[in-house]
């Protein structure tokens, strides 16, 4: 029996995305499944993006908090740090500090870091609040506004807060992450109500909502496949923004990124366990159709990069 | 690919006896299609037929078992390519390498890393499955002293032998008689002598061929000459090859029903790095590799690659539960604070996980409710105040602490009136609504 390569191609192809200003990346693009390049097109590379934020990662675990010492406790050192030594291609500036269970910043003390942060180095930024659904439409507004000409990314809009966020989005230039949680049902309505203000779906990134290795996963994983399958196979345009894997923020925070081997041997090293935790996460969820991911340790960032010079 | 009712009903006698015990043939037929029934209720079909019937029935990709014994492994039938739309059936084994060239110590190490890799997650013992030994001395008796040593420490772990030289083969084969061990070594050069090996002892025979042209010649001829138990590998060793060449794979096993490739995959990601060999074993866990290859076995990378394998291999359909009981976090006295939730795993992963980052010592109730969520167990009339109010009487944790006082999940705070109408002499607070604010509302009570 002869054999056959039983290639696919698809009407459907994920939008690309172009941010930043003096320095662009773009990310998404391609008309195939993730790094389908032996039946597709994928023109363009993820993005992974450095996260830093506004205040000092007092709640990051020591294993990634270390590799910041002595630059973190001040935004525009930590940008600097992660574009000059560190190479970043791209950073997210996470506004934590304005969570009002955090340090309760005002919507000014934002956008005063936002100026401050986007002056001091040119890659391109994604510009997130902290989550909070009230905090956050007044926070990304002027946040938004003190970015305006930079050509970054806005996030999160969720169903609560949408049309605040991207309305402000929108004046100012900005692409902007729609968030829903693990249904790809609520993904496509929240980006059906955001294009129906107005907003171009091109400037759409979505978010599913990450979830990390252990922890739901393959409720990300799965959810992710599903959209990239409706992008490509059923050419709904409404699901082919690019996907984003906010991948740090759920690594960091659980046990096995924080449990140290001398209290639980048959984990092995913290450290190594850690960062690779993160980079699995994030390259596994590139497998099911994240284009940019958000990262946290160094070495984490490296490794993923390798593993992408691998596939592509 | 499976034939429809009618074409199966061509195929049958169509006399409609009825002794397969449905009125008319094309009935049968139709409940052959939906596998409900097999060939054998009807006495009269044709040996053609049931050629034909078995073939289309067969699995896409053939089952194997490999090793004997409590730690034999399944793997193959696989009917799918993305996990949403059916469960992927048999998770892919690990394999660990070891070389007949490496050093006694590092030998004596792999085995030991090998039988102490076993880690119990979610209720699932989970380990390294597997040895891949590897001549790679080319002296025949080396390998058969590696196989030799292995096989006295760890008398039940599947094996792989791989050596493409018939000579080392026959001999390292011999020491795992009856073991059903994987030949891994057949190439075009040498297929008739090894297939020959692996018949004469009954093991499973691992081709390899460069590329899937050469690969499905070698797989039709290792099959003609009566070897059927195969495990392929197309060659591909860089993560763009493997992706390929596995896509491809299952592709034309399940959607064409290309039996030449209808095999489980062997995908070798050895690196010197451990962190970039566990990020392209990930790769063929999530991308249809049956057996992944790895140099190494740190405990720090297989806690992630175990549990990559138990995330994608999960069923879509049933959420993973924990077991219901009152778990402790950290070392909580009869003073400490008692709270309830439910048995979905990721709830439960969560909730502890939070707990414990309030360094606050706790008693967690965790309720059986099917594996579903706070909010949906709550909306299935599963997580009730009188279910609730029974779990905690039934759970004996009375005897454990001194106070009555339940935290409850703020999302069902409607439940407090029921919970202590039901649990007298108690008193039912409410707790936040998500569990990351558990820390500051746990720290607060404690001050």
């Amino acid at each position: 029996m002869a054999f056959v390569p039983p290639k696919e191609s698809f009407a459907g192809r994920v939008f690309p995305v172009t941010i930043g200003s003096e320095v662009q990346e773009t990310f998404g693009g391609e008309n195939t499944l993730p790094f389908h390049t032996f039946e597709g097109e994928v023109p363009h590379r993820p993005l992974i993006a450095y996260e830093i934020q506004d205040v000092p990662p007092d709640d990051w675990p020591e294993t990634v908090r270390m590799v910041y010492d002595g630059v973190s406790d001040d935004p525009v050192k930590w940008a600097r740090h992660c574009v000059e030594e560190l190479k970043a291609r791209a950073i997210t500036l996470r506004l934590i500090g304005t969570h009002p269970d955090n340090k309760d910043l005002s919507a000014d003390d934002a956008a005063k870091t936002v100026s401050e942060v986007l002056g001091a180095v040119k890659v391109p930024f994604i510009v997130l609040g902290s989550n909070h659904v009230e905090k956050d439409s007044e926070v990304l507004v002027k946040a938004a506004e003190a970015a305006k000409g930079h050509n970054c990314i806005i996030g999160k809009a969720q169903e609560a807060n949408y049309k605040t966020i991207a309305a402000a989005a929108m004046a100012s230039g900005h692409k902007l992450i729609a968030m829903s949680e693990l249904d790809i049902n609520l993904s496509k309505q929240l980006n059906i109500l955001i294009t129906q203000m107005g907003f171009e779906k091109e400037r759409l990134i979505t978010d599913p909502m990450c979830s990390a290795l252990g922890y739901g996963l393959e409720y990300t994983y799965s959810v992710m496949e599903r959209i990239r399958l409706a992008a490509l196979a059923q050419n709904d345009a409404v699901m082919q923004p690019p996907l984003v894997g906010d991948v740090g923020m759920y690594v960091w925070k659980i046990k096995e990124t924080q449990a140290p081997e001398d209290a639980l041997p048959e984990w092995g090293a913290l450290e190594q366990r850690g960062i690779l935790w993160e980079a699995l996460t994030a390259t596994s969820l590139m497998l099911s159709g994240a284009e940019l991911l958000i990262l946290r340790h160094p070495k984490a960032v490296d490794a993923v990069e390798g593993f992408i010079d691998e596939l592509l | 690919m499976a034939l429809t009712g009618v074409e199966i009903f061509k195929l049958l006698p169509k006399t409609n006896c009825k002794k397969c015990g449905f009125p008319t043939c094309l009935a049968f037929a139709m409940k052959l299609a939906q596998r409900q029934v097999t060939l054998d209720a009807c006495p009269d079909v044709s040996d053609e037929a049931k050629r034909i019937l078995g073939e289309a029935s067969a699995p896409p990709v053939r089952p194997i078992t490999i090793g004997a014994g409590d730690k034999a492994v399944k793997m193959g039938e696989e009917t799918v390519l993305f996990r949403h739309e059916k469960k992927f059936v048999n998770p892919n084994v690990f394999a660990l390498e070891i070389k007949d060239t490496e050093p006694d110590d590092v030998v004596e190490g792999k085995i030991n890393d090998l039988l102490t890799s076993e880690i119990n997650r979610v209720g699932q013992l989970l380990r390294i499955d597997a040895f891949c030994l590897t001549g790679a001395s080319g002296d025949a008796g080396s390998l058969e002293g590696l196989a030799k040593r292995v096989a006295e420490k760890a008398p039940d772990v599947p094996v792989i032998i791989s050596t493409e030289d018939p000579e080392a083969a026959e001999a390292a084969l011999k020491v795992f008689g009856g073991k059903k061990a994987v030949l891994y070594g057949a190439t075009e050069a040498n297929a008739e002598k090894m297939a020959a090996l692996a018949k004469a002892n009954g093991a499973v025979l691992g081709v390899r061929a460069e590329g899937l042209e050469p690969l499905t010649a070698l797989t039709e001829k290792v099959k003609s000459l009566g070897v059927e138990d195969l495990v392929i590998d197309s060659g591909a060793r860089r993560a763009r090859e493997i992706l390929e060449h596995n896509t491809f794979i299952r592709r034309a096993a399940v959607k064409k029903n290309f039996k030449p490739l209808g095999y489980p995959v062997i995908n070798f990601v050895q690196r010197d790095d451990p962190t970039m060999e566990a990020l392209i074993a990930g790769l063929g866990v999530a991308k249809y590799a049956s057996i992944v290859v790895i140099s190494s076995a740190e405990k720090w990378k297989n806690l992630a690659l175990f549990t990559l394998r138990q995330n994608i291999y999960t069923d879509p359909q049933v959420p993973m539960q924990v077991e219901q009981k009152i778990y402790k976090i950290g070392e909580p006295t009869e003073e400490s604070p008692l709270l309830i939730t439910t048995n979905f795993s990721l709830t439960y992963f969560i909730v502890s996980g939070e707990v414990e980052n309030s360094r606050v010592p706790a008693h967690l109730a965790v309720m059986d409710c099917e594996g579903l969520s706070v909010l949906t167990a709550w909306a299935a009339g599963k997580f009730t105040g009188a279910k609730i109010a029974n779990f905690i009487k039934e759970s004996g944790v009375e005897k454990e602490i001194k106070h009555r006082e339940l935290i409850i999940p703020g999302y069902v705070a409607i439940l407090s009136g029921a919970i202590e109408e039901k649990l007298e002499g108690w008193k039912v607070t409410v707790g936040p609504r998500e569990a990351n604010a558990l820390p500051s509302f746990l720290r607060s009570r404690a001050a």
